[in-house]
């Protein structure tokens, strides 16, 4: 299977993600990545939010699988999938998310899992089931390609992308592995820290997404700290595409589904301003 | 629901390794079997590839051997004794006993080993802050007090549940200086400060060393903080020597993390027919779910940076742990343990509440020593070991055993109170 390549924008067969980050390319603008925590507050909602987000602009959705230990989510998100986990979500139901949002939409879906239900679950499996309902593969914070053997075998088995993370603190060694590692884009990791709205966006990630672009990565997202279109604006000057976390999920939070759908429209570009 | 039907692992352990020459002491790591590694986000890979660089370099020069060497010999007290107790050996089948006595350390525990290595290993990276996690507050005690006298910052992550139960000691850490942050997150203690210190170091990590306090996490954690604890066994195998003249039949320590319990057990890993013994905290009985006995009864999975056994539901999600001893109550073990059970070099086992209870007191009462009630479970497992030996046909007083005494029981003394109503209704002291 092919990965990211070094000269161009070319898609991997079967990409999803890679599809509809070119899509966007085509459209002379970054795509929009817009993350929600599966089964907050519960797995329609969370359904119905990922279409309003498709319908308002999203090229990929994220949905993250609540997990126990969260190291790498900032308060407002590990607030939302604690109250999941206590809602009773369980790992499965991410399988019947998933075909429920790809089913009403276009947008790819990725899931952004910590990797331990991955590996409870059976690799090969839980590829397989989310290969199964359409999704497009899986973001995995604390998964480095070092320990991913059985990862690279199983996403290859069942087509799914794999976007792995580089850091401001990555080496140019560990980003050529990464970069090499990953299909359907990168994931670029703005500053050193975890998720959280910012007031502004870190001086970091420019240099980041350079790097992994020198790297040879043909796709090179970034993700913590967005919140708002200028932000977007900012980073689309450079980056192939932009994710957006924690404002959706206090919009979630705060306005339910309508909220989201009008904060999408306004990381779009579609409306100026969110009420 | 947890996996508690799940059978034990190990109950047919391999032997190969009795009539395998090679030896097990001083594994480098990252894996240990298939356990072990780095599963870690990448922002903190950099940090852990310069603690590596640094711990092998420094590991490598006798300048810094010397360091330690001293510091452990001025300032903490080593080498600690080994006691023989005489009076409590009674209640182990009159097996002898043998305490190696970490409680006398400075600060009361074998915690000390650890804090002061890695606090000089932060130096050589010039690193001017360290961050820790602690549950009962042994470990943030020491690293408070290894800040203090390295001269570093000092910021200790406790689960605010935690610092409710154990507010002298956050009382202890902050006359140390250290600044003590309450974790309001998930369950609010041991695990969650954990995640949280992990947050912080991945915002701080040019200017700050993660001071992990237990034989646990991502490499080069378990092989670092054994290596900072293996004077334990390497102490204890020469003073047994001395005693009696010869090996001892078993060594016992408790398990949480584990840090204490490689330390001793190094010493004696390549002695194979030297038994070793971990005792995990069983709580209320593994037949319940409130215990923490995780190679017991848990299967391996991924927390907090590396492979091992763990507590955790049919989904992976990790399962809150329970022990009458904050130190024990944690739902992941350290990887060296994993691989020590899956080879059969060491027989891990649970120990409830209630035993760790009565050992607590027989140590009190028959050798006028307060035992940390982490360590009363080694001292329940030295009882039952002893006493298997004698009912299998052994000489008593030819069975000799070595307990580590990791801690002592200050700490504990408002648990024990509790536990033996010494407390009349108003919660004072009769």
């Amino acid at each position: 299977m092919t990965t990211e390549s070094p000269t161009n924008h070319a898609v991997p067969t079967g990409s999803k993600a890679a599809a509809a980050i070119e899509k966007a390319r085509g459209e002379g603008r970054p795509a929009l990545i817009c993350y929600l925590p599966a089964g907050f507050p519960d797995a329609q909602t969370t359904i119905d939010a990922a279409v309003a987000m498709a319908d308002n602009g999203a090229d990929i959705i994220e949905l993250g699988i609540p997990y126990s230990d969260p190291v790498m989510d900032g308060h407002v998100i590990q607030a939302a999938t604690v109250q999941a986990l206590a809602g009773g979500f369980k790992v499965a139901q991410i399988f019947d998310i998933v075909r429920g949002i790809t089913e009403r939409c276009d947008a790819a879906v990725l899931v952004m899992t910590y990797w331990n239900p991955v590996l409870r679950h059976g690799v090969d499996e839980f590829s397989r089931k989310l290969a199964e309902a359409g999704g497009a593969g899986l973001i995995t914070p604390d998964l480095i390609p070092d320990e991913a053997s059985e990862w690279f075998a199983a996403s290859d088995e069942h087509g799914l992308d794999r976007v792995f993370l580089v850091a401001p603190s990555s080496t140019p060694k560990r980003l050529t592995e990464a970069v090499s590692a990953s299909r359907g884009f990168v994931y670029c990791v703005s500053i050193m820290g975890v998720t959280g709205a910012r007031t502004s966006v870190a001086t970091t990630a420019e240099g980041v997404v350079a790097a992994a672009h020198a790297a040879g990565a043909g796709r090179a997202c970034v993700g913590l700290g967005v919140s708002n279109r200028s932000h977007i604006e900012e980073i689309g000057s450079y980056a192939d595409g932009v994710i957006v976390g924690t404002a959706l999920v206090a919009a979630l939070r705060d306005g339910g589904v309508e909220a989201v759908a009008e904060l999408t429209a306004h990381l779009s570009g579609r409306k100026d301003q969110p009420a | 629901m947890s996996d508690s039907a799940h059978v034990p692992a190990g109950d047919d352990p391999v032997r190969a390794f009795l009539n395998d020459n090679s030896s097990l002491r001083d594994a480098p790591g990252p894996y240990f079997g298939e356990f072990g590694g780095r599963w870690m986000p990448e922002s903190l890979i950099a940090a852990l590839d310069e603690l590596t660089e640094t711990f092998e370099t420094a590991k490598n020069d006798p300048g810094f051997v010397e360091e330690v060497r001293e510091l452990n010999r001025t300032y903490s007290g080593r080498p600690s004794l080994l006691t023989e107790a005489k009076r409590f050996s009674q209640h182990a089948g009159g097996a002898r006993v043998f305490l190696k006595r970490e409680d006398l350390n400075h600060t009361g525990s074998h915690k000390i080993n650890n804090v002061l290595g890695q606090a000089l290993l932060a130096k050589r990276m010039g690193k001017t802050r360290i961050i820790a996690e602690t549950g009962a507050g042994q470990h943030g005690v020491a690293s408070a007090t290894a800040a203090a006298l390295l001269g570093l910052e000092c910021v200790v992550y406790m689960g605010a549940a935690d610092t409710r139960r154990q507010a002298l000691n956050v009382a202890r850490m902050r006359l140390l200086g250290a600044e003590v942050i309450p974790v309001e997150a998930g369950s609010q203690t041991l695990k969650d400060a954990i995640n949280e210190a992990l947050r912080d170091w991945v915002a701080n990590v040019d200017s700050t060393h993660y001071l992990l306090g237990t034989a646990a996490g991502a490499h080069p954690f378990p092989a670092l903080v054994r290596y900072f604890h293996q004077v334990i066994g390497d102490e204890a195998r020469e003073q047994i020597l001395e005693e009696t003249g010869r090996l001892p039949d078993a060594v016992c320590a408790c398990i949480g993390g584990g840090s204490n319990a490689i330390g001793i057990f190094h010493g004696f890993l390549d002695d194979r027919g030297v038994e070793l013994y971990g005792f995990e905290a069983g709580g209320d009985g593994v037949d319940t779910p409130r215990h923490a006995a995780t190679i017991t009864l848990g299967r391996p999975g991924v927390l907090h940076g590396a492979k091992s056994y763990l507590m955790q539901d049919e989904d992976g999600q990790t399962i809150e742990s329970h022990s009458i001893s904050a130190g024990l109550d944690y739902p992941g073990v350290g990887p060296e343990h994993s691989y020590l059970h899956s080879i059969g070099r060491v027989s891990y086992e649970p120990i409830t509440d209630a035993e760790a209870m009565e050992a607590f007191e027989l140590l009190c009462r028959t050798e006028g020593i307060i035992p940390a009630i982490e360590s009363s479970h080694a001292l329940a497992g030295a009882m039952k070991v002893g006493r298997r030996k004698v009912e299998a046909g052994a000489v008593p007083d030819e069975v000799v055993i070595i307990a580590n005494l990791s801690g002592r029981g200050d700490k504990d003394v408002g648990t024990a109170a509790e536990w033996f109503n010494y407390l009349d209704a108003e919660g004072q002291g009769e």
